[in-house]
This record gives C-alpha cells, structure tokens and sequence, in this order.
C-alpha cells in the first residue's frame, strides 16, 4: 500500500519536474532575444527539412482523403438526392477537422519523430556539449530554428494538404461520378465561411505545430543518449504528439463552436 | 588542484574515478555539490549565462567522440566557431580554416564528411575546431581512447606542439597512463574521489603507494579489486543449489 503509494508520489512528481523543464525549454525559446540575422537562414533551412520535405506525403494522403470522402459522402447524400451538397460536405470536413488533424498525424510521424532522432543522436555523440564549450547555445543555434521550422510549416502544409484533399474530391465527385461541376464548386462557396471554416482550421494547425515540435524537441534534449534511449524518445514523440493533437483538436473545436 | 598556465597537466585515474566529470565542471557544463573552480581567476560557477560563455570562448575543449557536427564537412566544422563569434570575412574565414587545417595535417580533406573519417582524423578535426578561436585553456577527453599506435603517436605529437606553439594551458584526461605520462609536465592521479599521487613523471615513478603502483603498472588486483563487491562465490552456489 505504502509502497504503491509512493510510486504514484515519485511519478507524480517526475511528470511535474517534466512538464517544468518542457516549460523552461519553451520558454527560453520564445522569450529569447530573436536574432534576425543569422536566425533567418537556420529557419528557412529548417522549414525546407520539416516543410517541404513532408509535401509528398501530405499531397498524396490529402488527394486520397478527399477521394475517399468524396465517394463516401456520395453514396449516403445520393440515398436522400442531396448528392449535389457534396462540396460543402467534403470541403467542411477537410477544412474544419480532417485538414489540420491528419496534417498533424503525418507531420508528427514524417518530420516530428526525424526531429527528436537528429537532436538525441547529436546529444549522443556529443555535439551539444561541444556546441555549449564553443560558447555557442544549443538552444539558440538548434532547438529554436526547429521550433520556429515547424510552427511556420504546419499551416502551410494544412493548406496545401486542404486544397489537394478538395481537388481530389473533384476528380472523384464531377470527373468520375458526373455530378456537375458548377454546382459541386458554387455550393462549396455559397457554404463555406472564409473566417468560420478556412481561418479556424488554419488557427488549429499553428497550435498544433507548435505544440507537436515543442514535444518532439523536449524529448530530444532530454532523450537519454544511448540507442535505446533516443529510439524510446522517437516513440514517445509520436505518442505524444497525436495524443495531444487529438486531445487539443477536441478543445479547440469546443472553444470555437462555443462561440470564441 | 591547481594547473599550472603554460604547462601539459594530466589528469589520469581509473574509469569511473569522475575525470571528465572534472573537465566538464572546469567547463561550467556541470554544477558542483561543493567545492569551486577558478579558472583565470574568476569562479566558473559564480559567473552570469553571459559571462560564463565569454569565459568559454577562451577554453577549447577536445571530447571523447570528437563530436564534429555531422550535417557540415571538415571545413565548415572548423569554420563554425568562426563563423558564430567572429564577424571576419569569408576569405579571411578560409585562410584560417585552412591553417589549422594544416597543423593538424588535414588540409587535404577539408572537403570530406565526418563519416568518412576515421576515429584518429576526426579526432584531428575536432582539434583544430578547439583551438580555431585561439583558446588560452585546452581540455581532452581521452584523446588516445582507442587510437592505433600511429594515430597516438601523431596525436601526443600534436597536443605537445600545439601546447608550445600557442603557448596553450593544456589539460589531458586520460588513462593511457605511459603514453600521457611521455608528454605530461604535471600529473594528477585521481581515485575514489581524492587524488592519489601527483608530481612531475619522475615523481610518478618513484611514488611507492600501493594504489598508484597498481594503475601505474595496470595491475589486475590489487587496492582496486579485480572483482566487483559480492557475497563470496560458495554462498552463491549453495544458494543456487538448495534455494
């Protein structure tokens, strides 16, 4: 009794002692003085590794999604002759929730878990402890251009992933199903709001990037430098970043319904 | 402790014994439960963030593992302290890159990856990475640790060189205890916390304590047991045997 109340009691405060350096990691991040100069070019290098390297997958899954939504929806909106509603259909499910959401998941597996794998192994092999004794801060020259990588890139590739996802939905909606397509596109106009839908969904995947890089790179900072150590690390992050994509998804949405 | 400025000080002792546990305290990486460090008169532990990473820029330290930056080449590995500290010009950059290329003899591959390196070359690298900013402190961390007799010959040569060319305040930790000794102005023989022998090499050699002896000489047993604290092996096995 005694003995698991402790180890509760020892967990408790290791997720609290977590949690304070995840904090102290991010906020000596954002509150550092930024340095324009030099700081630009390790950003713009960054968004290219966490970016545009991730267009592939997130285009092909987006034209996939759309597809599959758009084939879905219209075999149930065609059992109620509504069939000509399946712009707005697949275009608020892709720009409220499936746009930011599955953007994230994939971020998460394709540039998150890369990023807690390249900062545990460059702790491993000493490359941050070098960096610290040529009085060059880890934080700054390494961890703050990746966090500043992936906030800029998450919304960009929702974007990206958003409008293949809807001109996949086309392909299978007007090219192959024959619905027409001046009404598949006007109905998507008529209802879809640029703030309500667009914007909203854009809102979710900033925090979604910056919450799924702040994860990945706490894990590699604090990743445990041996093999075993960075590969628990690079679960985790995966882990941790959907599970908190899919909690944070819930909130937000709450929030915005609710009128925020 | 104290080093002396100017001179080659090893810091020798047993795996474990805390050695560069101490470069790391010296280099401000580490708090102390106790005790300070003073390095050019100032405590490394008392010093602000800012301070602290000026007083570095004077130190270089060599790691175990080189730690080179994998994504850039030899050049730019050296260059980066440069690059990060110094606003010189990139002509000026290279012409410096390439002359501490040339002490450690690798001028020939400034254009190659860490990965194509062998251990000894990129522990070469790493060297002239410390050193790029001229340093007044140099640190190694084992730089012999699994070198061929070749590449710790050259590398001996070079820590000595570099130390009476640049007038370095060289610190070695180490455990290759003849080839260090070779070198050493002053050695330090740490274990168990405390220090157990110290003095010149000649003084090394003529220390009869039974401890020093044994690491000196690399002897299996001795004050450092050969067997890590366990019950005596029967009372394992009768265990083993009637539960």
């Amino acid at each position: 009794m005694v003995s698991t109340l402790t180890k509760m009691g020892q967990s408790g405060l290791l997720l609290l002692s977590q949690c304070g350096k995840a904090g102290l990691l991010l906020s000596s991040v954002v509150l550092r003085k930024p340095q324009f100069r030099k700081g630009f070019s390790l950003v713009l290098q960054q968004i290219y590794a966490e970016g545009v390297l991730s267009l592939l997958i997130i285009m092909v899954s987006g034209l996939f999604i759309g597809m599959v939504v758009a084939l879905q929806g219209y075999h149930t909106l065609v059992k109620f002759g509504a069939s000509q509603q399946l712009g707005p259909l697949v275009a608020l499910s892709v720009l409220r929730e499936l746009g930011p959401v599955v953007t994230a998941l994939l971020f998460a597996g394709r540039a998150c878990s890369a990023l807690t794998a390249e900062i545990g192994l460059m702790k491993a092999t000493e490359q941050l402890s070098s960096m610290e004794m040529m009085a060059v801060d880890p934080i700054h020259r390494v961890i703050a251009p990746r966090l500043w990588g992936g906030f800029i890139s998450m919304p960009l590739l929702t974007i990206i992933f958003n409008a293949v996802a809807i001109y996949g939905a086309f392909l299978v909606g007007v090219k192959w199903l024959g619905l027409d397509a001046g009404a598949f596109w006007s109905n998507m106009q008529s209802s879809v709001d640029f703030n309500e839908d667009v914007l909203k969904g854009i809102y979710k995947s900033v925090v979604f990037g910056l919450v799924m890089t702040w994860i990945a790179l706490y894990q590699g900072f604090y990743a445990v430098p041996t093999s075993a150590g960075i590969s628990n690390a690079t679960t985790r992050t995966v882990v941790y970043a959907s599970l908190a994509v899919l909690g944070l998804d819930f909130i937000l949405t709450t929030m915005m319904i609710g009128g925020w | 402790m104290s080093i002396s400025h100017g001179k080659i000080t090893a810091i020798m002792g047993p795996s474990g014994t805390g050695k560069t546990t101490l470069l790391r305290l010296i280099g401000g990486q580490l708090y102390p439960n106790q005790g300070n460090i003073r390095v050019a008169g100032q405590d490394v532990h008392q010093l602000s963030r800012p301070a602290l990473y000026h007083l570095r820029k004077r130190m270089g330290m060599l790691f175990q593992s080189g730690g080179l930056f994998t994504h850039l080449n030899v050049f730019e590995n050296v260059a980066f302290p440069l690059r990060e500290h110094t606003k010189l010009s990139d002509a000026m950059i290279r012409n410096l890159v390439l002359l501490k290329l040339q002490m450690v003899g690798l001028r020939g591959a400034r254009d190659l990856m860490p990965s194509e390196l062998s251990g000894g070359m990129s522990r070469r690298v790493a060297l002239a990475r410390a050193i790029a900013l001229d340093p007044e402190l140099i640190m190694y961390d084992e730089p012999l640790a699994g070198q061929d007799p070749i590449t710790k010959g050259i590398l001996l040569d070079l820590i000595r060189t570099l130390n009476d060319a640049l007038g370095l305040t060289t610190i070695i930790v180490s455990h290759d205890v003849q080839e260090t000794l070779s070198i050493a102005d002053y050695s330090y023989v740490i274990a168990d916390g405390r220090i157990i022998g110290k003095g010149s090499t000649a003084a090394i050699h003529e220390n009869h304590s039974e401890q020093l002896r044994q690491f000196i000489q690399g002897l299996p047993d001795g004050p450092v047991p050969f067997h890590y604290p366990v019950k005596p092996l029967e009372h394992d096995l009768i265990e083993e045997s009637y539960g």
